[in-house]
């Protein structure tokens, strides 16, 4: 809204020059990008939640969780690790080198990772876990029909994929995929550092180096437009479609063995996404961060830091997902609500902190004047001197993250459950919290981990409104970073991952206690019985 | 983007607040001045404790980037901002025009700081100097270039340098305006468009490692970056890259070279204006003069304070005679010709 109100600060007069210069290579340039990441990581995340799903291979127990690890990275850090990596002086090229025996860098040229492909890949390796995750969130809750499905069909496992896992798992796909591409639309550090201007670039220098606030809030909303327009076409191509099946059967489905040479390809395939988008940057961070502590000693601002960065998206993360219940409940019951709400996404981080600057010093003004006018005292300035107005500003941009998760949950209880319910005499908020809240647990545990990590990782809106002396890990290792010594920030960036992997790990756990227990009940659970 | 809407929402905000005082930091003593700067706190922090080390004051920072005038502005009198700092000097004239900072009339000042490095009225003063070079591939054996040189084709696909959008690059690009009009600058940068190498992208190192790796033979890069890599700050790796490319500090064409500032300002809302005054005073003493040049590398803005041995053996520096704040003005301009051009594409 206040994205709105700055746009009317200035007439049109840069249309005409971005439309000239700008906007047909950025336009261009931002479709490859966006289609490139949803096709990589709708394909990605999808096949391998239904591997590990459908399918036992040996390490399967750890790539169901461990194929989540690269949410842990944020993208700048995978961009500037694999520069290193993959740069004619990194280990790799000269290791090529030196086997082919070649001196000069110059003899033997290879591929660039700054550039469009490289940017690709490198999104797609760090974003896939979105769609995977909301897949097999939507896997665990409907295997029940789908063992039913697949013995009475007695049809073969990749029949069942192609013909009733894929379309069931549309609504969790796409949520993934449009959360992986919101993702690589707002990110500028990564795309900006391999060299791909897309329209968010542009936000930029239409801000930064003209000066032009307006006229870069006025491209913040054409490219909100353009989202919600592809958001709407989505949902709008299956809208005569009920996903919801029988809520009755939340049976884990026996998994088909692969065994010998199947089995270890599986789990070769498992690996590969997993290494690129984890494995080998982790690895990177970790070899970095042990010579630069080596050599320099450990900061104590770390741990400050790594206290502040947990504790604030923890809270954050809370009341996240509390909104994000209500706001996919409000979709659920008709309200047009969740769509608006959850276009904090789509904005680049800065630019949206950057809207919520008027609203926040507004509220600050009203307590100051509401202080005097009760107390008779004047109030010091309180919401940006504390942490308050990130609290406000991580839930209106990951906001999505979370309702993207839970609407794919919702899509899948049955609104005969709803009615039943009602029936019995439930409120709406009382059937929310007896019988949606208890079903929709892993779809809930999954948005409240991808908002934590996600939150972690923040930079852009953290940096901007955070306190005087609050550093979360994010901004120290951004500290290091425009000072050109990223390689200093190895440590923080390894505790940004560190802190990651905790949630990560949990969650795969409780998700699958969740399913054990569910299975020790007698193989099934009823919905009346969970919510009662 | 959502509303409160009912009573259990209602006790999580009330929830969040109360974390929210938790979290935040304890209030600021009374002899203690609040600095945002846009200007990595570890390259200024040795001045900092040095300062608070005499004067018993303690300084808070904040580092910033973006927004760093929209959150002053939103913040309002009530702003706890004291000393504004930035590492360009378009970022610093912007806060002035913004009229987010205060004149400031000192004698010490004044006479530290030559009258082109600070405002008129005290609106804004550099502190330290960084010049824009060239990091060359030592084979070619160059000596001396001009930054119109660089857009001849014999440098085709033979150039590194970060995005034509960052504020070292549109402050260059400015200055390019400055000197020879608008229409010289676009000719000039569709020759650098022709010269990259690879995308106009990363940062300065980059441009470094690139000619150590065979990509380039000619990188723009600020002069403190040769020393951050080759006094080993950086780490062996850095070392190595500072060690292999040659250094020339280019100038223009019958003039001297480009260099921009990082400098401060007095917050318009200061609540501590006085000790802000202190503190602008004491980063123009000769100790901290040479901390600057010593922590970062940079050339000290009081003549005759020391410059670090590594920076002094690029050669001497001659700076361009174009007044600073006439660059600042020609920012917007330089950063269409960029988009037109298209040179970060």
């Amino acid at each position: 809204m206040s994205l709105l109100v700055t746009s009317f600060g200035a007439g049109l007069d840069q249309w005409p020059f971005l439309w000239e210069y700008v906007l047909p290579v950025a336009l261009r340039d931002t479709a490859a990008v966006l289609t490139g990441v949803a096709v990589i990581t709708a394909a990605l995340g999808a096949s391998l939640a239904w591997l590990v799903s459908a399918y036992d291979f040996p390490g399967r127990r750890f790539f169901e969780w461990g194929l989540m690890l690269p949410l842990a990275m944020p993208t700048y850090v995978v961009a500037f690790a694999y520069l290193d990596l993959l740069h004619p002086v990194g280990p790799l090229q000269s290791a090529i080198r030196d086997m082919a025996g070649i001196a000069d860098p110059r003899d033997l040229r290879l591929p660039d990772v700054r550039s469009m492909a490289g940017c690709i890949a490198l999104l797609s390796a760090v974003l896939y876990p979105y769609v995977y995750l909301t897949t097999l969130a939507m896997f665990r809750m409907q295997a029940g029909s789908l063992y039913e499905a697949a013995r009475m069909l007695d049809t073969s496992r990749r029949r069942l994929f192609t013909r009733l896992a894929l379309p069931l798992a549309r609504p969790a796909i796409a949520a993934g995929t449009a959360l992986a591409v919101l993702e690589a639309l707002n990110d500028v550090g990564a795309t900006e550092f391999l060299g791909v201007r897309t329209l968010t670039v542009t936000v930029y220098s239409t801000w930064i180096n003209r000066s032009d606030l307006p006229g870069a809030a006025q491209l913040s909303l054409a490219m909100l437009a353009v989202v919600v327009a592809i958001v709407g076409l989505e949902s709008w191509s299956r809208r005569r479609r009920r996903f919801a099946g029988d809520a009755k059967h939340n049976t884990p489905f026996a998994r088909h063995a692969l065994r010998g040479v199947r089995g270890w390809t599986a789990a070769a395939l498992a690996s590969v996404p997993l290494i690129i988008g984890f494995g080998a940057p982790a690895a990177h961070l970790a070899y970095q961060a042990a010579i630069r502590v080596d050599e320099f000693g450990l900061s104590p601002l770390l741990l400050d830091a790594a206290t502040t960065t947990l504790t604030i998206s923890a809270i954050a993360t809370g009341i996240t997902v509390a909104a994000a219940l209500v706001v996919s409940y409000a979709a659920r019951l008709g309200s047009l609500m969740s769509q608006a709400a959850s276009l904090g996404y789509a904005v680049p981080g800065t630019v949206l902190a950057v809207g919520i600057l008027p609203i926040v010093s507004f509220a600050d003004r009203s307590l100051d004047q509401l202080m005097q006018a009760t107390l008779g005292i004047a109030s010091p300035i309180f919401l940006l001197a504390t942490t308050t107005a990130l609290l406000y500003a991580y839930p209106a941009r990951f906001l999505a993250v979370a309702a993207g998760s839970i609407d794919a949950g919702f899509s899948r209880v049955s609104r005969s459950l709803d009615d039943a319910a009602r029936t019995l005499g439930d409120g709406v908020w009382l059937r929310l919290w007896r019988l949606h809240v208890p079903l929709l647990r892993p779809a809930v545990a999954a948005g409240a981990m991808l908002v934590f990590v996600d939150t972690i990782k923040e930079l852009p809106a953290t940096l901007l409104l955070r306190p005087v002396g609050v550093e979360t890990l994010a901004t120290l290792l951004y500290g290091e970073a425009a000072r050109g010594t990223y390689e200093d920030g190895a440590m923080a960036a390894l505790l940004i991952v560190i802190c990651g992997l905790g949630p990560v790990v949990l969650l795969a756990r409780s998700g699958r206690d969740w399913i054990a227990r569910a299975s020790d009940r007698g193989g099934t659970i009823s919905a009346t019985e969970r919510s009662g | 983007m959502f509303r409160p809407s009912n009573g259990a929402y209602r006790s999580v905000a009330v929830l969040a607040l109360a974390a929210a005082v938790i979290v935040s930091p304890t209030t600021a003593a009374q002899s203690a001045i609040n600095l945002y700067t846009t200007r990595e706190p570890g390259l200024v922090q040795p001045l900092l404790d040095s300062f608070s080390k005499t004067t018993g004051i303690k300084v808070n920072s904040i580092f910033l980037r973006d927004g760093l005038a929209e959150r002053v502005a939103a913040e309002g009198q009530r702003s706890p901002a004291d000393v504004l700092m930035t590492v360009d000097i378009a970022v610093l004239i912007d806060l002035v025009e913004k009229g987010l900072t205060q004149p400031l009339s000192s004698p010490v000042m004044e006479g530290a700081i030559p009258s082109n490095l600070r405002g008129a009225k005290g609106e804004w003063f550099a502190l330290s100097l960084r010049a824009r070079v060239f990091y060359t591939q030592p084979s070619l054996n160059l000596t001396a270039m001009t930054y119109e040189q660089l857009a001849d084709p014999k440098w085709a696909k033979k150039l590194c340098t970060r995005p034509g959008q960052h504020p070292y690059n549109n402050a260059l690009i400015a200055h390019y305006i400055a000197r020879h009009g608008e229409a010289r600058a676009e000719a000039w940068l569709q020759g650098l468009k022709q010269a990259l190498a690879r995308p106009a992208a990363g940062g300065d190192r980059d441009g470094a490692r690139d000619i150590v790796g065979g990509i380039c033979d000619v990188a723009i890069g600020n002069s403190y970056y040769v020393g951050l890599m080759r006094s080993g700050s950086g780490g062996a790796d850095q070392k190595k890259w500072g060690d292999s490319v040659k250094v020339i500090l280019p100038t223009f064409e019958g003039g001297g070279t480009h260099v921009n500032i990082s400098g401060a300002a007095i917050a318009r809302h200061a609540p501590n204006r006085a000790a802000a005054q202190r503190l602008l005073e004491y980063l123009v003493t000769d100790e901290a003069q040479r901390l600057y040049a010593e922590a970062n590398f940079e050339f000290p803005v009081k003549t005759g304070a020391a410059v670090h041995p590594l920076i002094k053996a690029l050669g001497p520096l001659t700076v361009d005679r174009t007044p600073i704040a006439e660059i600042a003005r020609h920012r917007i301009t330089a950063s269409r010709l960029v988009d037109k051009v298209g040179l970060d594409r």
